[in-house]
This record gives C-alpha cells, structure tokens and sequence, in this order.
C-alpha cells in the first residue's frame, strides 16, 4: 500500500503515517512546540504490594506473566550492559515460548549480542524495533525484512517519546547490578557493575508494569538508589545479568593509527587557537579513539596554560578521570561509563556525578545541558555539502548505526566533527546526506586529516583562526579532493517502501530510510 | 606446463586499502568478473570497468578475474592485476595511471632530509596518507620489508603510488633491492618522478657506479633532465670502512646513512639504547660524509612507541654530527625534527656571536670578543651555520639583523 508522504522542512520525502499512528513532518529546528500534558502512567495503590517490601518473585517468566504480558505489548530495556547484556534476549525467548505475537521492542541502544533476536522478528515474536539498529540488525531492517517500521531516536528523543507518550511502555524490564527485593536499584556492586542506570529512568517512571532484574540481591536499602523502588513492581533474582567483560571494556585507548591522531593533533589545535578552549569551558567527546586522543591533547593544552575545565559530560573513560584527578576538570556528569577506571572513579569520586539522560538531552523540557557545553566533538558516517550530518546508515544505503545523544549533542555551542576524509575508500563528504540525521545549521566545524572545512554561519569562528596558518578548506574543496583520490561514488538504489523512520529531538519525522535494491 | 592462474595483492582480516586478485586466462568465454567488496555498491562499476579496461590493453580477451577487495583505490587494484598480468604472459606493455601534476616536483641538493619515513613497498593502506605526517622524505621501500615472494608486484605498486599518491611536497625516495634485482627496479621508478633512490647495504663504490650508470641510461632513454639523487646506506663493518669511497663515488650522492640493525648484526653484537657499540661507526661515517661534503643521516630508531628515548637518541646524533634520522612511524617525524633543529638558546647565544662578529667587522677590528670571551673564527662559522639553518626552517627572519630593536643592533 502506498504511504502518503510529505517533503519536511529539511526537503525529506517523509510518510505522515508510521506503523498506523500519525506523526508529524519536520518543521525546522526549535519550531514544534507541541501543547497538551505529558503522558501518565497508571496510578498504583500501594495494597496491591506486599506490605514488607517483598517483591520478588520466582524467575523471569513469573514477572512477565504477572505483568500480564500479551500480544502487541510495548517491551523496554536500558543498554547499560552493552554487549554484555543477557537480559533482552531472555524477555523475547521467554515471550516466543509463551507465543506472544507482534511485541515492540523500545532499548535504549542495541549492540551485537542483541543480533539473536532476528529469530524473534522472524518468528512474528517481535513486530518491530523502536531504537538502535547495528550491525546484522540493520541488514536485516535496510533489506526490508523487519515487519514493522524501525523508528530511530536519540537518547533524549527516546526520552521525549515517553514522555510525550508518543510511545507507550507497556513492561520495562531493566536488569541492574544491584538492587533490594523492593526494587531500589543502581549499577555499581556485584559481579556486573556497569556504573551508572541513567537510561532507565523515563521507563521506570512512564512504564505500566517495571521489572527489576539483578544477579546481586542486598539487603535493604540498596543505596545510593538510581532506581527508587516505589516505581518497581517486581525484583527476579538470576545467576548472571550480563557477561563482566563485554559490560564495561577493561580499558579505553586512543587511537594508534598515525592518521586519525594528526587528525586529533588538528582538532586541539583549533580548540586552543580558536579561542573556544579556554579556563572553565564545558567539554564533552566520546569514546571513540580519535576522541579519546582529543581528550589527551586537551588535558596537555590545560595542564601547559594552568586552565580547568568546569565539568565534562561523560560516557566517561580513564582519560576524563585522569582530568578530574590531575585537577583540570571540576566535575564529570556522567550517563554511562566506559572503561573500568571510569567504574571505580563514580564509586569513589564525589566529584564523579551520575547524571540522567532526562536532565541532558529532553528537548522537551526546560532546558538541556547540551546547550550549555562549549565543546562537543561527535562524530558522523557521511556529511554533506550543507554540513547536514547522517550518523545511522553508510554511503551504501545500510543502517548501521543507532543515533545514540548524537543529535541531542548538536545543540552544543561549538559541535566539532573530527572525520577522515574518506574511510577505506569511501568519501565522508557527499553532495547530499544518505540519510539526514542533524541540519547543517547546527554542525559547525569539520576536521579532517587534509583540511578543515568551518561552517560559513559561523563567521566569528572563522575569524577567529584567520591568518593562523590552520588548513581552512571549504567542504567543497575537501570533496573534490577525496573524490580526486577515491573516484566518484555510485549511489546506492532504493526501493520505495520505507523501512525506518528517523525522528528529530521533538519527535518529528527528520527522515526516513528507504529499503536497499538488492540485485 | 605454461602457468594460466596467476595471484597478486593481500587479502584477509587485517588488510585494509588492498585487494587480492586471482587471474585465470581462458581460451574462450570472453571476460567473467567475480568482484567481493565492501565498497561494491560505490564502485562496483567502475572497479569492473578498469579491469576490463586494463586486460584489453594487455590484450586479453577471455578470462576469469576473481577480485577480493578491500577498498583499494585504483591504481593499487591496476597494479595487482598488472602484476597477476605478468605472471602469465611476457610482455614489456606497462598500464600507467596518470602522473599527478601536484607529484610532478624534484628536489635540490641541500634540502633539509631531517626525516624520512620507511614505508613496505607492497602495503598500499600506508602510503595513501604518508605524506600528510610532514616528513622530509618518503621512501617506499622495496627491500627488506617486502618479502620474497611479493618483489615483482611491489615493484609495480610503487610504480603506480610514484605517479598517483600525492605526497605533498616530500621528497619522494625509493630504497631499491641488492644486485641485480636492484638495478632492475630502477626501471619500475626512475621514469615515474623519483628524486632519490636509496642504495641498501653499500660495501664498495663499485655498485654505486652500477646504480648510476643504470640510471644514466634510463634517464637517456625517457628524456629525464632532472636530478635522481642517491643515498647509501652502510650496514656492515667492511661498508664502514670504505665509507669515504662510498660516499665520493658518485657526483649525485647528497647522503650517506647507516643501518645500524644490520651492522650490529655484522659485527655480532646487541644493538643497545646507549649505542656504544656503533659509535666507531657512527663517527666515521659523520667524518667520511662530511669530508665528501654531503648530508651524513642516523640509522632509524625502532622502538615506536618510546617517544622520549626516541628524543633522547636523536640528541645523541645531532652531537655526533648528524643531520637526519630514518622513522618507521608517522609520530617519530615531529620528534624527530624538532631534534635536529636548532632551539631557542643555541639560536640567541648564535645571533650574539654573529651580531659581535658583524660588528667588530664594521669597527674595523680584527678581533671579536663577546663579554670578556675572545671568539675564534670557526665559533663564527658554527654560529653562522646555526643562523642559517634556523633562517630556513623558519624559526628565524631572514632580516633578523634588521629587524633587532636599536639599542641591541
């Protein structure tokens, strides 16, 4: 059936329909200004409960059952366990034998120990994926295979749909490190201590029914609780959560390939002779190596001059904490943390915070944090001419990518993507993005090994590195080179039939992704 | 029986920015492409189009081309099949990309050669961005990092990196194998924009003035007018001591470099940090250089990832004498630069010496003295040569005299 589709604000093709529900086209960035009430969960009596607190139950299956779990329901789960994770994949086992049909999926990230839920898409166990789609997932989702639609948010648009009750939560089942039989849970102690919870919070205060599920059981009262235990309504107890070593890798580490360090090298570089790094700036970069290798640079660039960072915005890794030990940052706000000196710094530091996705990135609220950091380095599969960005699919059409707080982070004052030219031979900058993840009004500076390309809306930066003897490029130029070198891409080919919707930080339709013309 | 399956180019896990081809020669069903790669939707059509390009000009007509790539830019897809090619037929044809104009420079004399990156002559996913890491030279490198079996192809892949990997400005270097095979690689590079050929385990003049006269010819034969320089490289004990003869062997040697794993092996002993047991040799070869009047360059420092032993090491060769160091890893080239160049306090305590000696020359005086110290000439001559190297890095004005405030000047 064909859908009725619109062009958005951003020139995307996009249905007015998802999965039978309404949505609405992309209107530009700041303009939807929704009205009305946030969504409410059904209010509980507390008669219902066991009055000594006592509220697990035999295994998984028992909880699922008491939740009344049924066909088409709305299924949530946090990734803080990342590839660790044992816990999503039993819920749909569990629900499979039951012969439930037609569920949601609704993670927060999904990773590659998630790829053994194709069995359940394929069974008609699973209608769709509402999150991150990566790896064998995305083939699966590009190949139109999945029988839903795929809707992709941002951590903070995960936490706006909730919210806004654009998605409606039937069971959250959040597996924690450690948790009381009442409920009250957090994600340090135990054998699988993944740090911090802050993307369980919209789903277990939205959530009909939540589940606590934990293989390190205390007495009560499990404290500092990140999971307050009057929202909870059941605590199953199993041997394992999570695999340790996929939970938290041991240990983070920059880059050693020569070109994406020059890259970094690069990119300090215009921090410091920009002007944008300076005493008190509010920095956040991720984990991925180049970034890590950002943050080295950084460290040296503040310990030379003396200056401090006021906080950085984590995932956290043992570079940030280096920062915060040595005394040039001031605080880390954390929502997850990557490596395990990150686990020991949020146990032990008080100046190490966790911080909830909820306060950082819902665009519908009264403010974010992201708006206040000076520095966000991010990253990107392709950018564009327009400096739009796509994070979620590759120049080859595939989804591959979730979008994670990507979008969230754009709002930041100075959003720097340090990005090879071409990756193996595929150019980053195209004429116009596979799939447009984040206006270009928002994207300001691209660092590249041959060059950096500065948005021309941002006048004063560029000003501010003229006659510095910095590679300033304009994409186009940076473009022409990497086809110089790569040749000219072929496009990918389509079909028409929409595969996965990607939502902006409101809630609306940015874009969709059309399935792959296999030949 | 004549071989009709030929392979060229590495493939596997790790391999990034190559590909692996397997070339079956028919006698019928034309031309049959089985292409695997991960950036097919991009460039399936025209990957299949250079192939079928490139066998016409070879011309084959039938035959079965099994590609296994992993992003390899076409010149290095071209230089494999070439290579898988020449495995099967005979033939002098050779399919030339074009030559970069941006690549088409050469080199004088007495350009600074500080660093210069070793880079294997059969690993293609180095060199695509070898030049932007600011190093002096680039030397693709045909010698000991290629192994045996792979000679001919990397032969062929430098050849097609020479004419299309822009490498910014870098003085382009080729080390070339030993013996016969040496001077046969000097046809894969001499017409395609070399401008320094870097001749390994050099005992005697005698195959300097082999590698010479080669290039002579090759020069002769294409119509070449601009400078191929040469570089040997000492790395035994009887090369140390004909290091002079060496070095004077021919009028295109700018440089003379010692491979210190190679000596220390030759005069079986363990190559240590300190170094002791290569300062004979280091010295000599320093002496033998600079009374040739050419560029005497350190052997390369192998630990990559100790940065400050790496400094430490180029300070101990800058005091021997040396003006260049051979790196293995991009990150050694700053290190290594800013090792040899002259800093801040040699450079004042150098302008002072001048400025007193420039003065006393106005005044007519025939002695300088600095302070109470009295300044013999060749502390001049030091300091001048100090001026004149931080001039040209650029550390210093050309006008530095001019520009000094009045009361100093």
């Amino acid at each position: 059936m064909p859908v009725k589709t619109v062009i958005n604000a951003a020139g995307r093709s996009v249905p007015l329909e998802i999965n039978g529900k309404p949505v609405i086209p992309f209107k530009g960035v700041g303009m939807h200004k929704p009205d009305g009430r946030k969504y409410s969960p059904p209010i509980p009596t507390c008669s219902d409960y066991p009055d000594d607190g006592n509220k697990v139950v035999g295994s998984l299956e028992e909880a699922l059952r008491k939740c009344g779990l049924c066909d088409g329901m709305t299924i949530s789960t946090h990734h803080h366990l990342r590839d660790g994770d044992l816990i999503s994949n039993k819920v749909f086992e569990l629900a499979s034998t039951m012969g439930i049909k037609d569920m949601v999926w609704f993670p927060s990230a999904s990773f590659p120990c998630n790829d053994p839920l194709i069995k359940y898409l394929d069974d008609g166990t699973i209608n769709r994926i509402e999150g991150s789609m990566n790896g064998p997932l995305g083939r699966y989702v590009s190949e139109g295979r999945m029988k839903g639609t795929a809707v992709l948010r941002s951590h903070g648009g995960r936490v706006q749909a909730i919210q806004d009750g654009e998605v409606r939560i039937d069971i959250a089942v959040l597996a924690a490190p450690t948790s009381d039989a009442f409920g009250n849970a957090r994600g340090t102690g135990g054998s699988s201590a993944c740090g911090v919870l802050g993307y369980a919070k919209a789903d277990y205060m939205y959530a009909g029914k939540v589940i606590v599920v934990t293989d390190n059981l205390v007495d009560l009262p499990c404290f500092p609780m990140e999971i307050e235990g009057n929202y909870v309504d059941y605590v199953v107890v199993v041997d394992k959560i999570g695999i340790p070593e996929k939970i938290v890798s041991g240990t983070t580490q920059i880059t050693r390939s020569p070109d994406r360090l020059l890259i970094a090298e690069l990119t300090a570089s215009f921090l410091e002779i920009s002007g944008i790094l300076k005493d008190g700036v509010a920095i956040q970069a991720g984990a991925g190596g180049t970034s890590l290798a950002i943050a080295v640079f950084v460290h040296q660039i503040l310990k030379n001059k003396g200056w401090k960072s006021k906080f950085g915005f984590g995932g956290s890794t043992k570079y940030m904490v280096r920062m915060l030990e040595e005394g040039q940052m001031g605080f880390i706000l954390d929502a997850q943390v990557f490596d395990l000196d990150s686990v020991k710094s949020i146990e032990n530091n008080p100046n190490h915070v966790p911080y909830s996705v909820f306060n950082a990135y819902n665009y519908h609220s009264k403010g974010n944090l992201t708006s206040m950091m000076d520095i966000m380095i991010l990253g990107a599969t392709e950018v564009d001419l327009n400096f739009n960005g796509n994070v979620v699919t590759h120049s080859d059409g595939y989804l591959l990518h979730g979008i994670g707080g990507w979008q969230n982070c754009l709002h930041a004052r100075n959003v720097i993507l340090p990005i090879p030219l071409f990756r193996d031979r595929i150019p980053v900058i195209v004429d116009e993005v596979t799939t447009l993840c984040g206006p270009g009004e928002l994207i300001d500076v691209i660092i590249t090994e041959r060059g950096i390309a500065i948005n021309p809306l941002r006048q004063d930066l560029i000003d501010s590195v003229k006659g510095s003897g910095l590679p300033l490029r304009t994409l186009k130029e940076l473009k022409d080179e990497a086809e110089k070198i790569c040749g000219v891409p072929q496009k990918p080919q389509f079909e028409e039939d929409i595969v996965a919707a990607i939502k902006w930080v409101d809630g609306t339709v940015i874009d969709v992704v059309r399935k792959i013309k296999t030949v | 029986m004549k071989k009709s399956i030929a392979i060229a180019g590495n493939s596997g896990p790790k391999v990034r920015s190559d590909c692996e081809i397997v070339l079956e020669i028919k006698s019928d069903s034309g031309l049959t492409i089985d292409l695997t790669s991960k950036v097919r939707v991009l460039y399936g059509e025209s990957i299949k189009s250079l192939v079928s390009e490139l066998l016409t000009f070879f011309g084959i007509k039938n035959a079965v081309v099994k590609i296994d790539d992993s992003g390899a830019l076409p010149f290095v897809i071209a230089a494999r099949l070439e290579s898988a090619v020449k495995q099967l037929i005979s033939t002098d044809l050779e399919y030339l990309p074009e030559l970069l104009k941006e690549n088409s420079y050469y080199t004088t004399r007495d350009r600074f050669r500080f660093s210069r990156l070793y880079l294997p002559g059969n690993t293609p996913g180095l060199m695509i961005n070898a030049g932007l890491h600011s190093a002096d030279g680039i030397i693709l490198d045909l010698e000991d990092s290629v192994a045996p079996e792979k000679k001919d192809e990397a032969r062929i892949l430098v050849r097609n990196a020479l004419r299309q990997i822009n490498f910014y400005g870098a003085e382009k270097m080729v080390r070339i194998n030993q013996g016969r095979r040496g001077l046969d690689d000097l046809h894969f590079v001499i017409p395609h924009n070399v401008n320094l050929i870097l001749v390994p385990k050099c005992e005697s003049a005698d195959f300097i003035l082999q590698v010479d006269k080669e290039i002579s010819e090759i020069k002769k034969k294409f119509n070449l007018k601009e400078h191929v320089f040469l570089m040997p490289i000492i790395e035994s004990a009887l090369g140390v001591e004909h290091s002079f003869e060496i070095a004077c062997a021919s009028e295109n040697i700018v440089a003379l470099a010692i491979g210190l794993e190679d000596y220390t092996a030759d005069l079986g002993v363990t190559r240590t940090v300190e170094g002791n047991e290569s300062f004979y040799a280091r010295t000599r070869l320093v002496v033998a250089a600079r009374a040739a009047n050419i560029q005497p360059i350190d052997s390369v420092f192998s630990d990559v990832a100790d940065m400050e032993a790496l400094k430490q090491n180029v300070l101990i060769s800058k005091s021997l004498g040396f003006e260049g160091m051979g790196c293995i890893h991009p990150r050694q080239i700053p290190v290594i630069r800013q090792g040899f160049s002259p800093d801040q306090t040699e450079i004042e305590k150098s302008k002072k010496i001048v400025l007193a000696f420039e003065t006393a020359k106005l005044k007519g005086l025939g002695v300088v003295a600095l302070g109470s110290k009295m300044i013999d000439p060749p502390v001049v001559a030091r300091a001048q040569k100090i001026i004149d190297l931080a001039v040209r890095l650029g550390l210093l004005s050309v006008n530095w005299i001019d520009e000094l405030p009045h009361d100093e000047n």
